[in-house]
């Protein structure tokens, strides 16, 4: 691979060859380059399906724990088509998500008002930073019988802990990235006449906010984590649930094919992230297209 | 207080200022620190690094208070940020989010004028020192020397009485900085602000100011003050050729050597 592009560009570094012709010839190399990446992520991909489906057939592995890609095939269109034993997938599908969002939005925002608050004021930082390491250092599943618990088996026990999941990873970076901003910024905000409110608003928050997003782009699966371990302990409906009562019958295809809906979904909130984050970010430099 | 003269633009009365470092140990920046810079009038400071040449100016921010003595601003004392006063700090202090015009707008908006206002005089002053094409782009897309005239625009707009810059010019090549200079005495001679010039480079304080005042190796004091009487208007590229630059050159250089080496044997220690 490396052996080819350099014999390409030594090549077309013949004295009087054109600009074009150079360029034509990274062209041509950039496009050789991304189809090999291509044909390998592909080639990996099935030669690790075939070989577990292979397995599975030849009995090296037991197919009754391991399951086969093409029983877990089958298990996501027979839910797909006809439903779960426990009613149709998209409405598990829609609780588990349901709950992951509404703990990952009131999370990120009680995460970055709390951390942009403690990282103006000193004081308060100083004062709540003991409280916050000690609640930070409790395990946050454990928190899920309590919740249930107290909330009940619906909604709202599992919102719940989806936030206490997402809330301290977004404080921290929002606290951190607070206080990383740079003074003479801060400064020249100051001198150019904001008051304590402007200053947060146009130079703190925004500086911040490569800080945050960085931990956004995490706490959606924490969210989602936190949803799925709340349904496992108890409730009526979602991903988790099926999981768990695939657990109960043995249905190794059946857990499998839950987490692949549950590893699509969070493939997809991470791709909106980084949409969502290159078009507020667009002010930052891009960075040169690596084409060797 | 003069009746018949208005009040200096900027005094230093007996100025000390002490950090507390990390350890907890009291270290002195400035010491019976003494200057006085007249309404209109271009002072420049130069001293060893590390001197305490940059707290002189957080001082008159008002970012910074004196641990003793005091420091006046037209005739009153400091009471936090003055607005008459503008800063060009030596880092890129421009907020990258922001396109060039919305940094050049952001001093107008926040003292409260109306956007349509802030626009009409951030496009006049991205004229005034030629950048009226790069309104919409963003500063990590401008070269060091354009940055710094955002910077100097930024500054500008405010209309400060005072202008306090902190090695504005330092981060750039030699040849971007003498054409910084130019366009900074030609803001400056059109907004009769007064100014304080903090820089190591002797040559640009000579080039630029009315009075170079040298200060010692940390605690920094004022060492000697130079009246320099070059005619104005300069034109800063030919100027140190001139044989009066080079005897103003050598004589302060003189005296500055001293403390460059003091400072230097220091920090070897």
């Amino acid at each position: 691979m490396t052996d080819a592009t350099v014999n390409i560009t030594t090549a077309s570094f013949r004295p009087g060859t054109s600009d074009a012709e150079i360029e034509a010839a990274a062209a041509k190399a950039a496009a050789r380059r991304r189809r090999t990446v291509t044909f390998w992520r592909l080639g990996i991909l099935i030669a690790f399906l075939s070989l577990w489906e292979i397995a599975g057939r030849m009995a090296w592995i037991d197919p009754f724990f391991y399951a086969m890609p093409s029983t877990i095939a089958g298990r996501l269109y027979e839910w797909i088509t006809e439903g779960t034993s426990e009613g149709p997938l998209w409405y598990h599908l829609y609780v588990t998500m349901e709950e992951s969002v509404l703990g990952f939005v009131t999370g990120s925002i009680a995460g970055i008002v709390i951390g942009v608050a403690l990282g103006r004021n000193r004081m308060a930082a100083d004062i709540f930073s003991v409280y916050i390491k000690v609640i930070n250092s409790i395990p946050r599943v454990v928190l899920a019988p309590i919740f249930i618990m107290i909330l009940g088996l619906g909604l709202a026990s599992k919102v719940a802990l989806a936030f206490v999941m997402v809330f301290f990873v977004v404080f921290h970076n929002a606290f951190q990235g607070v206080r990383e901003a740079d003074r003479a910024m801060i400064a020249n905000a100051r001198i150019l006449g904001a008051s304590d409110w402007q200053l947060t608003r146009s130079v703190i928050v925004p500086s911040a906010m490569s800080w945050i997003f960085a931990s956004l782009h995490v706490s959606f699966g924490f969210a989602i984590i936190g949803a799925i371990v709340g349904e496992f302990v108890g409730s009526r409906f979602g991903i988790g649930l099926l999981i768990n009562i695939a657990k109960g019958s043995f249905d190794a295809a059946g857990m499998y094919a839950a987490i692949v809906i549950v590893m699509v979904v969070a493939l997809g909130a991470e791709y909106l992230m980084t949409l969502v984050e290159s078009r507020l970010a667009k002010w930052r430099p891009q960075p040169l297209h690596e084409t060797q | 207080m003069a009746v018949e003269r208005p009040a200096p633009a900027i005094e230093l009365i007996n100025v000390s200022r002490r950090f507390l470092s990390p350890t907890g140990k009291s270290l002195t920046a400035l010491r019976d620190f003494t200057m006085t810079v007249e309404r209109g009038e271009f002072v420049a400071v130069v001293g060893p690094t590390g001197c305490g040449k940059s707290t002189t100016l957080n001082l008159v921010t008002g970012l910074a208070s004196p641990s003793a003595g005091e420091v006046r601003v037209m005739g009153a004392p400091v009471k936090g940020i003055d607005p008459r006063i503008g800063f060009v700090f030596q880092t890129d202090a421009l907020f990258p989010w922001r396109t060039v015009i919305e940094n050049v707008m952001a001093g107008p908006l926040f003292r409260g004028k109306s956007k349509a206002q802030a626009e009409a005089s951030a496009r006049d002053w991205l004229a005034r020192v030629g950048l009226a094409r790069f309104a919409q782009h963003y500063p990590h897309q401008l070269s060091g020397g354009m940055r710094k005239r955002v910077a100097l625009a930024q500054t500008f707009i405010n209309g400060p009485e005072i202008l306090l810059m902190d090695e504005p010019f330092s981060a750039l090549d030699v040849q971007t900085r003498v054409l910084m200079h130019e366009e900074l005495l030609r803001l400056w001679s059109e907004a009769k602000a007064s100014v304080v010039f903090v820089t190591h480079d002797l040559e640009e304080a000579i080039a630029l100011a009315d009075k170079v005042y040298v200060l010692t190796a940390g605690p920094a004091t004022v060492k000697s003050v130079y009246t320099i009487d070059l005619p104005r208007p300069r034109v800063v590229a030919d100027i140190r050729y001139e044989q009066s630059f080079i005897d103003y050159s050598r004589t302060i250089w003189a005296d500055l050597k001293e403390e460059v080496e003091t400072s230097y044997a220091r920090a070897a220690a």
